[in-house]
């Protein structure tokens, strides 16, 4: 099996050791099977859902399109390393339960991480700005209403 | 299975040079669509995610000089949409944010999807693809680059580096037919290019054919009938109309599981007439401009 090799990512602020690893996983699989992060869901395995929506180096990614491998040595945060605590919840995740954003929740992690990364960009975006935001986010239950509402409070608490 | 990491253009090269049967890995919104669904089992992959010289770009004169590594969110920003208005609009109809921020310009050339949204705009533009390995260059036409679908003469050994096209030349238009807004592969795209300071038309049409098809009858008869001076057409909406008309005769479409070839022929002939009408109203400020 010399297919299966070991080496070093960094999530989370974390070097994290993948260990006997196929080369060709993609970074899902390694954080999900691998790493013990299953936060960032798997839907669709090519990149329509955003369920698995993941920041690369600051960068909004679906981590299903990653090379696991080649992420090595780039700053990967999921959606367990947004909020600030173990337990606690991000502004943006509160809003989300405030809201009643979530109804079955397998988007929610993704969502979440697409309006960080949205709001880190532009504190102040409108309506159309959130939406297209949000385009690579499938959610199949909620219509969107309350996820757009979510996202309006989380603005307006940022800038309270 | 070996993944190589070059940091730099060079080390590419050398990785290649090590490994010329090697897959290149760009945004792997391709690749690794078919690696997840046991399509691919790759062996030797050359990952191009460290290689920063392929993410820039610069204006040299007249030409704008794009990184095969540039993502479609990279051409969609301010500096660069206001020199490739067109490639701005076609990157803007890719995919999600999460797809635009990691496909590459280089990865759609070298996918040569036929439904690929670049390259009708890069055709229009007649740019010129730039192909290297250590120590030689090779320029191609994209007539000459894309040979079919999914098939360019890039080479083993041979990765794209960059692609040359004339900066802010004129007015362009990209228009993209899909089932919806987002997430869309196109069923038809259409660049167009009016230039007015050398008078020529240029209209390339994707998802219509093999390749990118440039649509020449229908660019010399605009060529013809648009008034340089005064920014319309002499024979107004049967111009508008018979522009069409020549640009469904151009289209090779072929029925397929995302649309039919009566479908694409009807709608490459609306996107082409909405094209050249959208860039005929806003020539007001191009003649005024250009006025002797």
């Amino acid at each position: 099996m010399s297919d299966l090799i070991t080496y070093a990512l960094k999530v989370n602020g974390r070097e994290r050791e993948v260990v006997g690893a196929w080369l060709g996983e993609n970074l899902l699989y390694v954080l999900r099977e691998r790493l013990g992060l299953p936060g960032s869901k798997n839907a669709c395995e090519q990149g329509e859902c955003g369920s698995c929506s993941v920041l690369i180096d600051g960068t909004l990614e679906c981590a299903c399109m990653v090379l696991a491998g080649s992420a090595a040595g780039h700053d990967i945060v999921t959606v367990e390393g947004l909020s600030p605590d173990d337990g606690e919840l991000s502004d943006v995740q509160e809003a989300f339960v405030a809201e009643g954003a979530v109804q079955c929740g397998f988007c929610t992690p993704g969502l979440i991480v697409s309006v960080h990364d949205l709001l880190s960009r532009n504190p102040d975006p409108s309506d159309l700005e959130v939406r297209e935001a949000i385009s690579g986010n499938l959610c199949r239950c909620t219509g969107y209403g309350r996820v757009l509402a979510a996202v309006r409070a989380a603005q307006e608490t940022r800038q309270r | 299975m070996t993944v190589y990491l070059p940091a730099s253009l060079e080390e590419a090269f050398e990785a290649f040079e090590l490994a010329p049967d090697a897959d290149l890995l760009a945004g792997g919104t391709d690749y690794m669509v078919e690696v997840n669904s046991g399509h691919r089992h790759p062996s030797k992959v050359v990952a191009l995610r460290k290689v920063g010289e392929l993410a820039g770009w610069r204006r040299e004169g007249d030409e704008v000089v794009l990184g095969a590594g540039l993502t479609y969110t990279d051409l969609m920003q301010p500096d660069l949409s206001e020199l490739l208005p067109g490639l701005a609009q076609a990157a803007r109809t890719v995919g999600s944010p999460q797809i635009r921020n990691v496909g590459t310009l280089g990865g759609n050339l070298g996918t040569a999807s036929p439904a690929g949204d670049t390259l009708p705009v890069l055709s229009a533009l007649d740019a010129v693809v730039v192909l290297g390995r250590r120590g030689s260059v090779r320029r191609l036409t994209m007539h000459e680059f894309v040979l079919g679908p999914k098939a360019t003469a890039l080479e083993p050994g041979e990765l794209i580096v960059e692609v040359r096209v004339p900066a802010a030349l004129g007015s362009q238009e990209f228009l993209k037919v899909g089932t919806r807004n987002a997430m869309v592969i196109a069923v038809v795209n259409v660049a167009l290019v009016v230039d007015w300071v050398g008078r020529s038309v240029r209209c390339a049409l994707g998802s219509v054919g093999p390749v990118p098809i440039r649509a020449g009858e229908a660019e010399a008869f605009a060529e013809s009938r648009i008034d340089w001076a005064a920014g319309g057409l002499t024979g107004g909406a049967a111009d508008l109309a018979e522009f069409a008309g020549l640009v469904r005769a151009a289209a090779r479409p072929i029925d397929d599981h995302r649309s039919t070839a009566e479908y694409r022929t009807h709608a490459v002939g609306v996107c082409a007439h909405r094209a050249l009408d959208r860039v005929l109203a806003r020539a007001g400020s191009w003649t005024l401009g250009h006025a002797s």
